[in-house]
């Protein structure tokens, strides 16, 4: 097979005519520019990517990408790409959301559209936040918040969005940072790769209504002893100097985090997305602490499994195989099967 | 023994049982019959939603009705002239539907102490002077059955099962119809079970030797073939032809059709036959909810698929929100709404047609749609293809209002030639279409549609992006120019009201009726029923039904205002006459009834018989 033709495309080449309208410092900037800077590497022509979004500050995305778009309503992305894709595998489709759209309105679209496999790449922007509202907690908020709506603390608590994917068999999950542009792209990088749907959680900063949520991970000095960078293939140590590790202790249900030092080296896990088993990654997504402390970041789980578009597909096709008429003339068998009489 | 034939114009009879006993087969197979023989028919189920309440109990009861004449009929008959009554239940709960002197065929089997008194019964009806004045006919259906197939290889439990074949045995002999379909459906049905077919077999034929043989059926009968237009036809119920209308839509535009739907009474129906039709490159998605079904078939839609969404009122509901969105974009969709009585889960199984006010309003913010309604089962079919043919060429969303008595009810349909259809292709944008020959406007229009460009995904050079926010005239750029929104409001509803749509046309042979009746949708048989009745006793009465509800027809107000009275019958509590009374001013006379079940031709007949008498 020879090589695809490089269309040549740059990051200037996804930027719409439009202007951006988020509030000055939001993360969702950075984003938006990693994405545009990341699309050329598609090397798929503007006219085959998509971009579908549901309601909030984050999906106003499609107006800036200079793709098709569609901004939709409130929670429905999912649903709406599910028919997009299902009927048009030609395509790329990508799903713009965040934590109150995909989780709290939307939250039964998203875990079907991942138990279905659908060819959708879903960027889910989890700001811990309502921004567009202005305020209100959401349902990745830390249980006790102040906001608006909660003016002595809310009482409910949040969803680990990556849990509940892999709840729902989703057969690609990872998780990225907005600020973090050379990560965000090759998670991005993943998802595109991946056939079927793939679940990306971006720790995005809110900088009006919860801003510096994701500090820790962030600040030059203290997020390395934070973050768990994730690499197929590698142990899972961490921190400035490698200092800790993640093990999977005998007897336990789960993963731990541990003193390198004090950690035999073939007690370290070696991270591997390809693992069948959801428990592997679901434990991952145990590990970050209130406090963000054991956050890994990367792919938590890359497996196969037909995406839903090439089964029914594949279902079309079967049927259509045996074909030998002309659609009228299949027409005109198909209205007069069953018993019929004939009055002359 | 010889019997006497005696000749009969027209029939009713209604097949009851228990919901197991098989009575919606029984009497699909005898309408398959009595449509071979060329009679005229209608028919209605009345089953209830419970899938097998406790047998032999008044909910449990399942009945098929089925009218057959040698002239076209309208209505599947008011009043049974014979009821088959296959236990104490199924005849408690329909005698009061018979008039004095009909047949009542009853299974003595089950007339058992105690399924007496599950339906209260103190005495055996049979016994008493309950059935005085009717014709009844006690058949030992179950043991005849049993004893009919003791030389089957099949288990008591499947003899006895077997007895509704029985009694369509003895029906058939009965109305001397041709059984050949039968006997060739039971081979498909049972194609896996050698055993049962024979046994089916044996127990019809065992029911047909009953009634040649036993001298408590003296009169055998007959009705002649119908005088029908020349063509082949079939028997076909409003979901199936529906069904049919919209794998046609995809045929005759050439789009790929997509169903997203998820499963609701009295419409899952539709969702099962279209499943069936892959090779037509028909994807059907059972989502997972119904907002998720309507937004597939919205993003179906999007990439150039005509996306269609079938449900009822509670689904219609839920998806409204979806729907004002597809306004906002201007994209074609398909929304099915098989009424039936609400509100919320009201009676399922049972028909009204209160949704009318839901689809000509039930949107947030100024949402107008196009809304049509078909008047009979085989009307179904043109009245999806009308339905796709609207949000085709005109990219809005189409409200197609269908009901439980017509999704279910089934008539001879005289099969169409195909290429006689409606064409209904579509071009999609390919080229950019502003001025400087490089720009695409998105929310350009077409000057006699308004409808603005279809540019789907994939087409080079028209990238654009939309969405729900107000869109900018022309370059579809989000807008909040108070003047803009007025507009696109304005053009909005305008590309509505100006879809043409036919004249509707009056029915008025006498030529001198000072009343109109007016109807929409399902009540078009039972009104035109009345209307003849009328008519044959020397009464002039005009009839004109709607199948556009919106935009209505642009004769419409003229119609009304050439009457001294018109009278809206409806199934609902007055919906359309609402509609007519706000928008031309007239003084129409709702007559309604929510029973769930059809409006008899009789009541109708006597409604305006009093109202001619005051004109």
């Amino acid at each position: 097979m020879s090589e695809p033709i490089s269309l040549k495309l740059t990051a200037k080449d996804f930027k719409s005519d439009q202007e951006v309208r988020w509030c000055p410092g939001c993360g969702d900037y950075a984003i938006l520019a990693a994405v545009q800077g990341f699309m050329p590497e598609l090397n798929i022509p503007r006219e085959r990517i998509v971009f579908i979004s549901g309601i909030g500050c984050s999906s106003r995305f499609p107006y800036y990408m200079n793709t098709y778009g569609m901004h939709s309503i409130h929670g429905r992305a999912p649903a709406i790409a599910t028919g997009l894709s299902a009927t048009r595998p030609d395509l790329s489709v990508w799903v713009v959301t965040g934590d109150g759209d995909a989780l709290s309105i939307g939250g039964n679209h998203l875990i079907h559209a991942l138990r279905r496999n659908v060819n959708l790449k879903i960027l889910l922007f989890n700001n811990r936040i309502y921004g567009l509202t202005k305020g209100q907690y959401s349902p990745t908020s830390e249980v006790g918040k102040i906001t608006k709506s909660t003016p002595v603390g809310s009482a409910d608590a949040p969803f680990n969005p990556l849990s509940l994917a892999l709840g729902a068999e989703a057969t690609f999950v990872a998780r990225t940072i907005d600020s973090d542009r050379k990560h965000l792209q090759s998670v991005l990088r993943a998802a595109a790769e991946h056939e079927g749907s793939a679940f990306v959680e971006i720790y995005q900063n809110c900088n009006i209504f919860n801003d510096g949520a994701f500090d820790p991970l962030k600040e030059h000095g203290i997020r390395d002893d934070y973050l768990i960078r994730l690499e197929h293939g590698q142990p899972i140590t961490f921190g400035k100097d490698g200092q800790f590790c993640v093990v999977h202790p005998p007897g336990g249900f789960g993963l731990e985090v541990r003193e390198t030092a004090a950690t035999r080296p073939e007690e370290i896990v070696v991270h591997d997305a390809n693992v069948t088993d959801p428990a592997y990654a679901f434990a991952l997504s145990r590990l970050p602490g209130l406090d963000l402390r054991n956050t890994p970041i990367g792919v938590f789980r890359a497996v196969e499994r037909p995406s839903y578009e090439n089964v029914v597909r594949a279902q079309l096709d079967a049927a259509r195989a045996e074909v030998t008429e002309t659609p009228e003339q299949q027409l005109a068998g198909l209205l007069s099967s069953g018993d019929t009489w004939t009055i002359l | 023994m010889s019997k006497q034939i005696r000749q009969l114009d027209r029939v009713v009879i209604r097949f009851a049982g228990d919901s197991g006993d098989g009575m919606q087969l029984t009497g699909d197979r005898f309408t398959s019959e009595t449509a071979q023989l060329g009679n005229d028919i209608s028919t209605l189920p009345n089953f209830p939603a419970e899938i097998r309440a406790p047998a032999g109990t008044l909910p449990g009861v399942s009945s098929f009705q089925v009218h057959f004449a040698d002239y076209d009929i309208l209505t599947p008959g008011d009043a049974p002239n014979v009821l088959v009554a296959m236990n104490p239940a199924a005849l408690k709960a329909n005698l009061a539907d018979l008039p004095r002197g009909a047949d009542i065929i009853v299974n003595t089997d089950e007339f058992t102490k105690r399924n007496l008194s599950k339906v209260g019964y103190q005495v055996n009806p049979l016994d008493d002077d309950t059935l005085a004045g009717y014709a009844v006919h006690p058949v030992a259906l179950t043991s005849m059955t049993i004893g009919a197939l003791a030389d089957q290889d099949v288990s008591k439990k499947d003899a006895e099962r077997a007895k509704n074949m029985f009694a369509l045995g003895l029906l058939s002999w009965m109305y001397s119809r041709p059984y050949e379909s039968t006997l060739r459906f039971l081979e498909r049905k049972f194609a896996r079970r050698p055993e049962l077919v024979a046994a089916n077999v044996a127990a019809f034929r065992a029911g047909w030797n009953f009634g040649e043989t036993t001298e408590d059926f003296a009169v055998r009968y007959e009705v002649k073939p119908a005088k029908m237009p020349p063509g082949t036809y079939r028997n076909i119920t409003g979901n199936a032809a529906l069904s049919l209308g919209l794998v046609a839509a995809g045929v005759r535009s050439g789009l790929p059709v997509f169903l997203g739907a998820y499963p609701i009474t009295p419409a899952s129906d539709i969702l099962h036959e279209l499943s069936k039709h892959k090779k037509f490159g028909v994807l059907t998605m059972q989502a997972e909810d119904e907002i998720a079904a309507v937004g597939a078939a919205l993003g179906a839609s999007y990439g150039g698929a005509l996306g269609i969404t079938t449900t009822s009122g509670p689904g219609v509901a839920l998806k409204s929100e979806t729907i004002s969105l597809a306004v906002a974009l201007e994209l074609p969709l398909l929304i099915v709404d098989v009424q039936r009585a609400g509100p919320s889960t009201g009676m399922p199984t049972k028909t009204e047609q209160a949704d009318l006010n839901l689809a000509l309003n039930g949107r947030h913010g100024e949402a107008p749609v196009a809304v049509i309604a078909p008047k009979s089962p085989a009307d179904c079919f043109y009245a999806a293809l009308e339905a796709a043919r609207i949000a085709l060429t005109y990219r809005t969303p189409v409200i197609l209002l269908s009901d439980n008595y017509v999704a279910n009810g089934s008539e001879p349909w005289l099969l169409p030639d195909v290429n006689s259809l409606p064409d209904l292709r579509v071009e999609f944008a390919t080229a950019p279409n502003g001025e400087d020959g490089s720009t695409f406007l998105p929310y350009l229009r077409d000057p006699e549609t308004l409808a603005r460009p279809w540019a789907i995904p994939g087409t080079p050079g028209l990238e654009h992006r939309i969405g729900g926010l107000e869109k900018a005239d022309k370059t579809g750029d989000i807008s909040y120019d108070p003047a803009n929104h007025d507009f696109m409001v304005r053009t909005r509803a305008a590309r509505i009201e100006t879809i043409p749509v036919p004249d509707v046309e009056v029915e008025d042979p006498d030529g001198d009726a000072r009343v109109l009746v007016l109807g929409w949708g399902s009540t078009y048989g039972p009104i035109g029923a009345a209307c003849r009745g009328l008519r044959q006793r020397g009464l002039s009465v005009a009839q004109a039904h709607l199948r556009h509800l919106a935009p209505m027809p642009a004769n419409l107000g003229t119609v009304l205002r050439s009457y001294d009275r018109v009278v809206i019958p409806e199934m609902n509590l007055g919906q359309l006459a609402h509609v007519i009374r706000a928008k031309y001013l007239v003084d129409a006379i709702g007559y309604n009834q929510v029973r769930g079940l059809p409006f008899t031709a009789a009541e109708l007949e006597t409604m305006l018989e009093e109202v001619l008498k005051n004109v």
